[in-house]
C-alpha cells in the first residue's frame, strides 16, 4: 500500500464493513432524516394548534399524486435495476434502466410544475394558508431534492459513465450510492403524499 | 514506498490549486483557521463598540465613531438599530464563524487525519466545497451590514415575530445561515467517516486520542441537530419573502396596524427547533476544546490521562443527551410542571458527564511532572474558567431559580465563561501547540506569557462583573446597558469595568497576533519531528507534512497517553513505535 | 447569615420571592463549595508536581477514588434542589393559582414597547373589547365601553398599582412581538408570547415603588420598555381605583407614557 492513497474507496474496510462513500451517504441520510423529521413535526404542531384545517384532497388533485407516486416507486425500481445492470456487467441495461430512472423523475417535475400552476391560477399561493405554505415548502423541498437527484443521475448516465472503464468497481458503487438516495427521496414522497393529499 | 512520487505529484500544482482550491486537508484546515480568527477579531471589534455605548451610553465614540455612517452613528452615538445589528451579528459571527469554523473546520481538518494516521480526509473535493460554502456564508453576513436597514437586528436567537417583521438584514441573515449549515454538514460527514474509515492499522476505537474522539461526537451532533435549524431557516425565509405564516399566529397588530398575513402559524415552533440546535450547538463549542486541552494537559504532566475510558463514555452520554434538553432555555415561554421537571431533570444529568470529564483532568494532574508552556498555561486556565462557567448553569438549569436570571446579564456571564476564557482560550491552546508541526517552528514562549496573563485577568475583569449585574436583575441586550432603571443604577459602574477589561483584552491580543506572524517566519526552527515529546501519531509526520501526510507505514501499537512507563527509556512511549 | 450578604439581589417585594432567593442561596452553595474544594487542590497540585519539584511523573497517578464520591454527592445534591425545592415550586407557583376569594385579577397586553394594562375595575369584571374600536392612542385596548362591565374598566400605560397583601393574577399576552414581564423584586418574569394568554401570580408584601423590565429583545425600545409598580395600602389603592374609574369612562389614557 502507498502511503498516500485514501484507502477505502472502493473496497469496504474489515472492522466496519463499509466503503467510505457508503458510510459518507448513511450519514448523509441520517441528517436528511432530521431535515424532513423537523419538516412533519413542524406539520404536527401546526396543524394540531389550528382552529381548522382542510382536508387535502379538497384542495389537491388525488388522481395527480397518485400518478406521481407510482413514478416515483417505478423509479426507484428502475435505479435497482440499472445497479444489478452493472453488477451483471451490462453496460446498455444500465443505461436503459437509468435512463429510464430519469425520465421518470423528470415526468414527476412536470407533473408538480402543472399542479403547482393549478394552484396559482386558482390564486393559491403560499400565503394563502398554512395549508397551502406547508404544501408549497414541503413539496418544494422535496422537488429541490429530486431535481439534485436528477442532476446527478444524469451525469453518472452520460459523462460519468466513462468510469466504466477505467474503474467498473468503483462505478457500481456510485450507483449504489445514488441509488441509496434516490430510495430516499421516494421515501419522502411516501409520506407527503397521504399527510399533504389524504390526511 | 512512494513518498517521492507524491512529492512529485504536488509540485505539479499551479499555485491556486494548492493554495486558494485546495483539496488538501492541512491546507483547507489552515484556510479554516485563518478566515475563522479574522472572524472572531472582527466579531471582537464589534463588541468593543457595544462596550463603549453599554459603559457610556449616548456619549460619542471618538476617532473612529464618525466612520459608521448617519443611518448607524450619527455624530458618533450610536442608535439603538445599530446596537441590536452589532448583538446579533456579535453571536451569529462568534459562534457560527469563529468559534465552530476553528474548533471543527480548522483543528478538526489539520488535526484528526494525522492522529489518525490518515493521508487526508476521507473526502477531500467535498472538504473544499465544505470550506467555500463557509466562506460564502461568511461573505454573505458581512455584506448585510451594507443593506438598507442594515444587518440582523432580532438576536441571534433571531425570534419570531420580531425577526419576522424586521428589516432585510434578517434575510441575509438567513441565507447567510443556510450556507453555513451546508458547510457544516458536508463537514461532520467528512469526519465522521474519516475517523472510522481511515484509522491507521492497529488504532482501535479505545486507542483514539481524546481529542479525535470530541472531533467524533461533535461530527454527530452538527450532523443530526443542524438540519432542524435548516428547516426552521427555511420557514423562515417562506415567512419573509412568500409572506407564509409559520411562525406567525392571527391578530398580529404591529405600530397599532393589523399585519396582512393569512396568520395560524406558532410562534413557539421556531423556538423549539432553534434550541434543538443551539443546544448541542453549544456543546460543539465546548467539546472540541475539551479535546484539545486533554492532549495539551496530558503531554505537559507527562503521565497517562486518568479515566480515559470513563472520559470518552461520558463524551458520549453528553452527546446522546445534549438532544434532550433544549427547553432548558423556554423555562418562562409557559410550561406546565411535568415539562418543565423533564426538561430540568435531563438538565441536571447533563452535567454529571462534564464534571467528570474536568475531575478527570483535575486528577491527571496529581503526581505529573508539569511543564508550564504557554499552551499548557492556557489549557490549565481552561479549568477554573470552564467550571466557573458550568457551575453557573446550575441555577439556570434549576427553573425556578432561573425566573429571576433568565435573560439577564447572568446568563451572559455564564456562557461567556465558557466560550471566552474556556473554548477561546482552549483554541489558543491548541494553536501554540500545533504551530510547530504546521509551520516547523516554534511560536515565542514570552510573547506568549504576554498574551496569557493580561488575557486571564481581563476576561475575568470583563465577565465576572456581568454575575452581579445578573443577580440584581438587569436584562440582557439593553441598548443603554441598564441605565434607565432605578434598581439598576447600584451597578451601573461594573458596565465601565467590563469595558476597561475589554479594552485590555484587546491590547493583550496584540502580542499573540505579533507572535502568531513573526512565527511564521522568524520564530525558532524545531529540529525534531515531536517537540513537545509528544506520544500520538501526528509527530510521526514530518513537519509541514506533505501530501499524504506520512513518509513511513504506520502501524500503531498501544493507546495514546503511554508516559512514564515504568522501565521504558525515556518518559513517552509513542503509539507507533514497537518498543515502550 | 453573611453567605447571603454576598448576593445583591434586589430586596424582595413578595411571598414567594424568598423561596427563590434561597433555593440561589443553597445552589450557589455547593457551586462555592466544588469551586473551592477543587481550586485549593488545583493549586496545591500546580505548585507540588511542577517540573522542578518532581521530575519524573508517576505513571498510575492518582488512586484515590474520592473524586467518585464527590461527583455522587454532587448528583444527589442536584436531584434535593431539583425534588425538593424546584419542581414543587414550579408546582405551587407556577402551575396553581390562588384561589382566595380577594384574588385580584388583572390583563396586561404588551405591545412595542409599553404594557397596557387593563383592571376590570370596582365591579371585578372585564369589559368586551373589539378590534374595530381600536386606536393607538385613546383606546389601545379597544374596549366597547358600552358594554355595562366594561364602563368601570380602568386602563393605564406602564402603570401598575397594586394593594399589599393580596394576591394578584395577571394575564400577559402580547400584541406584536416577544415581550418578558420581569419585576426583579417580586421574583417573576414570564414570557409574553402573542396569541397566547398567560397567568402568572404573585402577593406584594411590601408597599413601595418597583419597576417593571423587559428582559426579552423586542427591538428597538426595548431598553426603554420600563414600567412600575405601586404596592400601596388596600385603601390607598381602593381609592386610586375608583379615581380612575371615575376620571375615565371617556379617556383610557394613563399616566406618564408619553413623556
Ligand atoms: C459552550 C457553551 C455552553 C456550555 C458547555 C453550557 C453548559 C451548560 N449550560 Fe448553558 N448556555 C450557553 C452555552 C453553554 N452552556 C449559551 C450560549 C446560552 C445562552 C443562549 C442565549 O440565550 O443566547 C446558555 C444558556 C443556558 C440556559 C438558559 C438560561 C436562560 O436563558 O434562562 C441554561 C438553563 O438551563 C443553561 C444551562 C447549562 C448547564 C446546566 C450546562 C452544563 O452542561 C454545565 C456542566 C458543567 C459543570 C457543572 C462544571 C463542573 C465543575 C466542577 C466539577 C468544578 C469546577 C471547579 C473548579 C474549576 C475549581 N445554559
Ligand atoms: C463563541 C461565542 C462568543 C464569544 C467567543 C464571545 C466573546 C465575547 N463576548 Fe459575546 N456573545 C455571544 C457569543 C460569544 N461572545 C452571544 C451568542 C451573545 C448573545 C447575542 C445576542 O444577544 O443575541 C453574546 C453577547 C455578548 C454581550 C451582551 C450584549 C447584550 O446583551 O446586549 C456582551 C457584553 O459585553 C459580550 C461580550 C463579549 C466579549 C467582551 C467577548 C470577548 O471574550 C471576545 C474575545 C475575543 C478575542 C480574544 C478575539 C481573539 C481573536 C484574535 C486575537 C484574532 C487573531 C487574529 C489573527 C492571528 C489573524 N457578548
Ligand atoms: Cu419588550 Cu423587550
Ligand atoms: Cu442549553
Amino acid at each position: 500500500m502507498s502511503t498516500g492513497e485514501i484507502p477505502y474507496i472502493v473496497k469496504p474496510r474489515a472492522d466496519t464493513g463499509l466503503y467510505n462513500a457508503k458510510l459518507g451517504i448513511w450519514l448523509f441520510l441520517a441528517s436528511e432524516v432530521m431535515l424532513f423529521g423537523a419538516l412533519f413535526s413542524s406539520y404536527i404542531l401546526l396543524r394540531v394548534g389550528a382552529t381548522d384545517w382542510p382536508r387535502g384532497a379538497s384542495i389537491l388533485s388525488v388522481p395527480l399524486g397518485a400518478l406521481n407516486t407510482t413514478f416515483l416507486i417505478t423509479s426507484s425500481l428502475t435505479i435497482i435495476l440499472s445497479w444489478i445492470a452493472l453488477r451483471m456487467k451490462d453496460l446498455p441495461k444500465f443505461k436503459i434502466y437509468m435512463g429510464v430512472t430519469i425520465l421518470l423523475a423528470l415526468a414527476f417535475l412536470g407533473i408538480k410544475a402543472y399542479e403547482y400552476s393549478l394552484k396559482f391560477q386558482h390564486h393559491l399561493f403560499p400565503s394563502k394558508s398554512t395549508f397551502m405554505a406547508v404544501y408549497f415548502t414541503l413539496t418544494g423541498l422535496h422537488a429541490c431534492h429530486i431535481i439534485g437527484g436528477v442532476i446527478v443521475n444524469s451525469y453518472l448516465w452520460g459523462p460519468g459513465s466513462r468510469m466504466w472503464k477505467t474503474d467498473p468497481e468503483r462505478f457500481t458503487n456510485r450507483i449504489e450510492i445514488a441509488g441509496l438516495y434516490w430510495h430516499f427521496v421516494d421515501l419522502v414522497w411516501l409520506f407527503l403524499f397521504p399527510v399533504l393529499y389524504l390526511l | 514506498m512512494s513518498s517521492d512520487a507524491h512529492a512529485a505529484n504536488s509540485h505539479e500544482m499551479p499555485f491556486w490549486q494548492k493554495y486558494i482550491f485546495s483539496q488538501d486537508h492541512k491546507i483547507i484546515g489552515i484556510q479554516y483557521g485563518i478566515t475563522a480568527l479574522f472572524f472572531l477579531l472582527f466579531g471582537f471589534f464589534l463588541m468593543l463598540l457595544m462596550r463603549w455605548q453599554l459603559a457610556f451610553p449616548g456619549q460619542e465614540l471618538p476617532l473612529i465613531g464618525k466612520w459608521f455612517g448617519e443611518a448607524n452613528m450619527p455624530g458618533g452615538v450610536m442608535l439603538p438599530e445599530f446596537y441590536n445589528q452589532l448583538g446579533a451579528m456579535h453571536g451569529t459571527i462568534m459562534v457560527f464563524l469563529g468559534v465552530v469554523p476553528l474548533a471543527v473546520g480548522a483543528f478538526g481538518n489539520y488535526v484528526v487525519p494525522l492522529q489518525i494516521g490518515a493521508p487526508d480526509m476521507a473526502f477531500p473535493k467535498l472538504n473544499m466545497a465544505s470550506y467555500w460554502a463557509f466562506f460564502l456564508g461568511g461573505v454573505v453576513m458581512l455584506a448585510s451590514f451594507f443593506v438598507p436597514g442594515g444587518a440582523a437586528n432580532s438576536g441571534w436567537t433571531s425570534y419570531p415575530p420580531l425577526a419576522n417583521i424586521a428589516t432585510a438584514g434578517q434575510t441575509w441573515w438567513l441565507v447567510g445561515m443556510v450556507l453555513l449549515i451546508t458547510s457544516s454538514l458536508l463537514g461532520s460527514v467528512n469526519t465522521i467517516t474519516t475517523i472510522f474509515q481511515l484509522r491507521a492499522p492497529g488504532l482501535s476505537f479505545f486507542r483514539l486520542p481524546f481529542f479525535v474522539w470530541a472531533q467524533l461526537v461533535t461530527g454527530f451532533l452538527l450532523l443530526l441537530a443542524f438540519p432542524p435549524l435548516e428547516a426552521a431557516g427555511v420557514m423562515q425565509l417562506m415567512d419573509r419573502i412568500f409572506h407564509t405564516s409559520f411562525f406567525m399566529p392571527s391578530g398580529l397588530m404591529v405600530s397599532g396596524q393589523p399585519l396582512a398575513i393569512s396568520g395560524g402559524g406558532s410562534v413557539l415552533l421556531w423556538q423549539h427547533l432553534f434550541w434543538f440546535l443551539a443546544h448541542p450547538e453549544v456543546y460543539v463549542l465546548i467539546l472540541p476544546a475539551m479535546g484539545i486541552v486533554t492532549e495539551i494537559i496530558v503531554n505537559n504532566t507527562r503521565k497517562p490521562l486518568n479515566g480515559y475510558r470513563l472520559m470518552v463514555y461520558s463524551l458520549i452520554f453528553l452527546g446522546f443527551m445534549s438532544f434532550i434538553v433544549w427547553a432548558h432555555h423556554m423555562f418562562l415561554t409557559g410550561m406546565g410542571t411535568a415539562i418543565s421537571a423533564f426538561f430540568q431533570a435531563t438538565t441536571m444529568i447533563i452535567s454529571i458527564p462534564s464534571v467528570v470529564i474536568l475531575s478527570y483532568l483535575f486528577l491527571t494532574l496529581w503526581g505529573g511532572s508539569i511543564r508550564y508552556n504557554t499552551p499548557m498555561l492556557f489549557s490549565l486556565a481552561f479549568l477554573p474558567m470552564f467550571g466557573i462557567g458550568g457551575l453557573t448553569g446550575l441555577p439556570l438549569g434549576l427553573s425556578a431559580s432561573d425566573i429571576p436570571l433568565h435573560d439577564t446579564y447572568y446568563v451572559i456571564a455564564h456562557f461567556h465563561y465558557i466560550v471566552a476564557p474556556g473554548t477561546i482560550f482552549a483554541l489558543f491552546a491548541g494553536i501554540y501547540f500545533w504551530f510547530p508541526k504546521a509551520t516547523g517552528r516554534k511560536m515565542n514562549e514570552f510573547l506568549g506569557n504576554l498574551h496569557f496573563w493580561p488575557s486571564l485577568v481581563c476576561m475575568n475583569v470583563i465577565f465576572m462583573p456581568m454575575f452581579i449585574q445578573g443577580l440584581v436583575g438587569v436584562s440582557r441586550r439593553l441598548y443603554d446597558g441598564g441605565a434607565s432603571y432605578d434598581f439598576a443604577q447600584g451597578v451601573l459602574h461594573l458596565n465601565k469595568l467590563s469595558t476597561y477589561g475589554a479594552w485590555g483584552l484587546a491590547i493583550a491580543q496584540i502580542p499573540f497576533i505579533i507572535n502568531f506572524f513573526g512565527s511564521i517566519f522568524k520564530g525558532e526552527k524545531v529540529t525534531s519531528r515531536n517537540p513537545w515529546e509528544a506520544t500520538t501519531l501526528e509527530w510521526e509526520a514530518p513537519n509541514i507534512p506533505g501530501h499524504g501526510n506520512f513518509d513511513h507505514e504506520l502501524k500503531v501499537y498501544r493507546g495514546p497517553y503511554e508516559y512514564s512507563v515504568p522501565g521504558a527509556a525515556k518518559d513517552f512511549s509513542p503509539q507507533a513505535s514497537e518498543k515502550i | 447569615m453573611d453567605f447571603v450578604k454576598l448576593f445583591p439581589l434586589t430586596p424582595v417585594a413578595s411571598a414567594h420571592g424568598q423561596e427563590i432567593d434561597l433555593l440561589i442561596y443553597l445552589v450557589h452553595a455547593l457551586m462555592l463549595v466544588l469551586f473551592i474544594g477543587w481550586g485549593i487542590y488545583f493549586i496545591l497540585v500546580l505548585f507540588r508536581f511542577n517540573k522542578r519539584k518532581n521530575p519524573n511523573a508517576n505513571y498510575l497517578g492518582i488512586q484515590s477514588h474520592t473524586s467518585s464520591y464527590i461527583e455522587i454527592a454532587v448528583a444527589l445534591f442536584e436531584a434535593f434542589l431539583l425534588i425538593g425545592f424546584s419542581i414543587p415550586f414550579w408546582a405551587k407557583q407556577i402551575n396553581t393559582f390562588p384561589t382566595r376569594t380577594d384574588t385580584m385579577e388583572i390583563r396586561i397586553v404588551a405591545e412595542q414597547f409599553a404594557w397596557n394594562v387593563h383592571y376590570p375595575g370596582p365591579d371585578g369584571k372585564f369589559g368586551k373589547s373589539d378590534p374595530k374600536l381600536f386606536d393607538k392612542q385613546s383606546n389601545p385596548l379597544a374596549l366597547d365601553r358600552t358594554d355595562p362591565t366594561g364602563k368601570d374598566d380602568v386602563v393605564t400605560i406602564n402603570q401598575l398599582y397594586l394593594p399589599i397583601g393580596r394576591p394578584v393574577i395577571i394575564h400577559l399576552t402580547s400584541r406584536d412581538v416577544i415581550h418578558s414581564f420581569g419585576i426583579p423584586n417580586m421574583r417573576v418574569k414570564q414570557d409574553v408570547i402573542p396569541s397566547l394568554s398567560i397567568p402568572l401570580w404573585f402577593t406584594p408584601t411590601r408597599s413601595g415603588q418597583y419597576e417593571i423590565a423587559c428582559a426579552q429583545l423586542c427591538g428597538i425600545g426595548h431598553y426603554r420598555m420600563r414600567g412600575f409598580v405601586t404596592v400601596q395600602s388596600q385603601a390607598d389603592f381602593d381609592k386610586w381605583l375608583s379615581d380612575q374609574a371615575a376620571a375615565n369612562s371617556a379617556s383610557g389614557s394613563g399616566d406618564d407614557f408619553w413623556n
